[in-house]
């Protein structure tokens, strides 16, 4: 299943400008972040872990399984990355199971931008996208230039899709323009001389962050900066994709949604190792938000591990046995 | 094809249902003196689960002999030998949680989710927290050594039937009292099972006696002239009948009786968790709560927000079988108290308040009610007064804080309350204008075996749980 990103429509990109007086300046911006409803930590935390308690079983299972896999940006992200390493990563993105030609490929492939060239090659006309960390990820510590000239370079190798972190000190010291300008500026740097655009995905390291009202903030922040998709964390920090974090990031899209009519992507990632913890995010994506967010388009995984487990847990489904770590391939 | 969440019911298999019970009267099981004998069903299938004995006002002072009899020992026993027995009691019944789960959600029609979820631990914790009191008893703030009343008479209701056994049975031997406890008529089986644990966990003979039957069975609990302490948890109309029934004799009373509760919810609110909020104080257990949130009261300046929100949220309710641990709500109770709900909600309609539900197929065979709201609530209508004990909203406005405080307080009864604010000092304003026992604060439905529960007015008087659950059970 080739993955289509949907352009805003028209008239939702007018409702998007009709909410440009929150963004005319630092007042009225922080104003608006400030306003929003605030977040009972508590309250958020048991919402979270009881949707952690639905079961899934037998068909349902099933179709979770396979929508997972499909949703997933399989990573490398490693210093010691290799031309030969990414190769391997596409090819298991391609057919991630080599007992079974039926599993659906992944998402993405998500590499430093210097290997984009590589993984597109190898990726061919799978269909399979490349994700690329831009903007001096993961500390995003760099001049804007510099984050720029990243970005650019990613998108002219070929990247399908831009993960670009924040200036989280920025965030945290309140200034909210300066992340706003900074997104867009990224935004602007996935055009595409054919006048086509990497998808942007915003990075926000929640872990920095700390609390759930400046989760919330930053949600709305990178919206209306323009960002399709927004995602939890690099998976470089201590704390990343959490379930109560996502759920929230879920509501603010939700919101965001409701108030422009632009749907915008979420992609948790670090941490999610296992089909049940899959699921239990799928589970929280049907009840916040729904069927239109329930595919690859608009819900990804951010993961490197997870894929084994799915695929283990596929084939005990079509066996009825466990197989192990030796029927489903290292890279 | 979308995300349909296949079945996933729990195995009724753990739990071994017997044909006919006996009542449990001084370590025995034994038919009713006069061999009567009635049916419990399971609500969501009208599937009879079992018979049990309808005891009669022999049977009831045959219970109260036993347990005066067992008194004299037990009262004896030092506290801390008290405590192994409850220990051990809290512990087996840690250790069967889960056919007891299943057990409650087949008589009682509350999904499993909520019965092993919320009950069941909850059950346990109120064993070991009055465990934890009973050798301690010096240092409960009633002088030193405070002398047990004697035999407790308990009436527990069917909405909790076994977290209300706890709340009555645990303080009562915790205090060294013995007890004569009669469980709802529609659900009496899990106390039945728990005669079982007492035997199981070797208590003597007499400190518990388990006597079902209807509400005869109660009344001549409540009459008999040796029962020294009396506990009910249940409607307002039969607390009355229970004071008076009392009055001018020396029997100690705690009644715990309906509510109406207001959950009121400010502009400046947490409003996604208000929702969840607002959705558990209503439609857990069915609604079935005394304390339910069965008013919510929303600032008029974010009332179409919060009831947009409330309604999608109310759209992703699972109402069905309740052995599904999807389940979200489960079956009405009883035909009975099915027939009541509806008559109410219609009295909502035809008074002019507007109704809504989601769309939800609702099983053919057993008792169902689907998730209601009535919006254009005022204080002039029968639904925001009448305890409704059903999975039914009513929403009112209010503009400023002291209307809210003027509203929530309008209403004879004053069990519980929630308030939903991100300002601290609001928050405790409001907490000390509200006439209600429990005030929940940025959540609704929480509790804990430490912390006191009970009523103003109409709710009844006394508390449960925490250390002034002991006074109700001790000679102070």
């Amino acid at each position: 299943m080739p993955i289509t990103v949907p352009a805003y429509g028209k008239e939702a990109a007018g409702r998007l400008a009709s909410m440009a007086d929150v963004t005319a300046d630092d007042g009225a911006l922080r104003r608006f972040l400030h306003g929003l409803p605030g977040v009972d930590a508590v309250g958020l935390q048991a919402r979270a872990a009881t949707l952690g308690t639905r079961s899934i079983k037998t068909t349902a299972k099933a179709y979770a399984i396979d929508l997972a896999i499909s949703m997933i940006d399989l990573t490398t992200l490693e210093g010691a990355d290799t031309p030969g390493k990414v190769r391997a990563l596409c090819a298991k993105g391609i057919h991630p199971d080599p007992t079974d030609r039926t599993s659906p490929k992944v998402a993405a492939i998500c590499v430093y931008p210097d290997m984009v060239a590589t993984a597109k090659e190898a990726l061919g006309d799978s269909g399979i996208h490349v994700a690329s960390v831009a903007t001096a990820f993961p500390a995003g510590r760099a001049a804007l230039p510099v984050k720029l000239a990243d970005t650019r370079d990613a998108v002219a190798a070929g990247a399908d899709e831009i993960d670009m972190v924040i200036d989280r000190g920025a965030f945290l010291s309140g200034r909210y323009m300066d992340v706003f300008e900074e997104i867009k500026a990224v935004k602007e740097a996935c055009a595409r001389p054919d006048g086509s655009a990497a998808h942007l995905k915003v990075i926000f390291e929640t872990g920095e962050l700390q609390t759930y009202d400046n989760v919330r903030r930053v949600s709305w922040l990178a919206m209306l900066a323009g960002a399709d998709f927004i995602k939890t964390s690099t998976g470089k920090v201590a704390v990343n994709a959490t379930p109560p974090v996502t759920l929230l990031m879920l509501e603010a899209v939700r919101d965001f949604h409701a108030a422009t009519g632009v749907q915008v992507g979420v992609k948790p990632a670090g941490g999610i190792r296992t089909t049940k913890d899959a699921i239990k995010y799928l589970v929280m994506v049907n009840e916040t938000l729904g069927e239109p967010w329930l595919t690859a388009d608009w819900f990804r995984f951010g993961a490197s591990s997870l894929l084994n487990d799915l695929l283990m847990q596929r084939q005990k489904l079509s066996t009825g046995r466990y197989s192990g770590p030796d029927y489903v391939t290292v890279d | 094809m979308t995300f349909d969440y296949a079945p996933a019911p729990e195995s009724r298999a753990v739990v071994d249902i017997a044909p006919s019970y006996g009542l449990f009267v001084d370590g025995e099981f034994a038919p009713a003196s006069d061999g009567k004998v009635f049916k419990t069903v399971s609500p969501s299938t009208e599937e009879v689960l079992s018979e049990v004995a309808q005891a009669s006002a022999d049977d009831v002072d045959r219970a109260v002999k036993a347990a005066r009899k067992a008194f004299e020992k037990w009262s004896a026993l030092p506290g801390a030998e008290r405590a192994k027995y409850l220990f051990r009691i809290a512990r087996i019944i840690q250790e069967r949680s889960r056919e007891l789960a299943v057990l409650e959600s087949l008589d009682n029609g509350k999904p499993i989710r909520e019965s092993r979820d919320a009950d069941l631990p909850l059950v346990a914790a109120h064993f070991f927290y009055y465990a934890g009191w009973a050798d301690k008893l010096d240092h409960a703030g009633y002088g030193a050594n405070p002398r047990p009343l004697g035999v407790a008479g308990q009436v527990i209701p069917w909405n909790f039937p076994l977290l209300m056994l706890a709340w009555k049975i645990a303080p009562a031997l915790a205090t060294g009292n013995t007890v004569v406890l009669k469980p709802a008529e529609t659900t009496p089986l899990s106390a039945l099972f728990f005669a079982d644990i007492c035997r199981q966990a070797g208590l003597p003979k007499g400190v518990v006696n388990i006597l079902t039957g209807d509400g005869s069975t109660g009344a001549a609990l409540v009459a008999h002239p040796d029962v020294n302490k009396v506990a009910f948890t249940g409607s307002t109309e039969v607390g009355k009948a229970i004071a008076r029934t009392v009055a001018g004799t020396d029997k100690k009373v705690t009644l715990e009786l309906g509510g109406k509760a207001a959950n009121i919810v400010f502009d400046d609110a947490p409003l996604d968790q208000a929702v969840e909020g607002i959705v558990n104080g209503i439609f857990f257990n069915q609604g079935h709560v005394c304390c339910a949130g069965s008013r919510l009261l929303v600032q008029e300046s974010v009332a179409d927000e919060v009831l947009d929100a409330l309604k999608r949220r109310m759209r992703t309710l699972r109402v069905g079988d309740p052995l599904d641990k999807n389940t979200d709500i489960g079956a009405i109770n009883s035909a009975e108290q099915l027939a009541r709900i509806t008559a109410l909600a219609d009295a909502g309609e035809a008074e002019g308040a507007e109704r809504w539900s989601p769309s939800c197929e609702l099983p053919t065979t057993g008792y169902w009610f689907a998730p209601t709201l009535f919006t254009g609530v005022t204080q002039a209508h029968r639904i925001a007064r009448e305890e409704i004990f059903g999975p039914v909203l009513s929403v009112l406005t209010f503009r400023t804080p002291a209307e809210a405080v003027e509203k929530a307080n309008n209403t004879p009864y004053g069990l519980s309350a929630g308030i939903w604010t991100e300002k601290g000092s609001r928050m405790l304003w409001m907490a000390n204008q509200l006439r209600a026992g429990v005030i929940w604060s940025n959540t609704f439905n929480k509790f804990d075996p430490a912390s006191p529960f009970g009523g103003y007015q109409e709710s009844g008087y006394g508390r449960e749980g925490g250390r002034h659950g002991l006074e109700a059970y001790l000679n102070v």
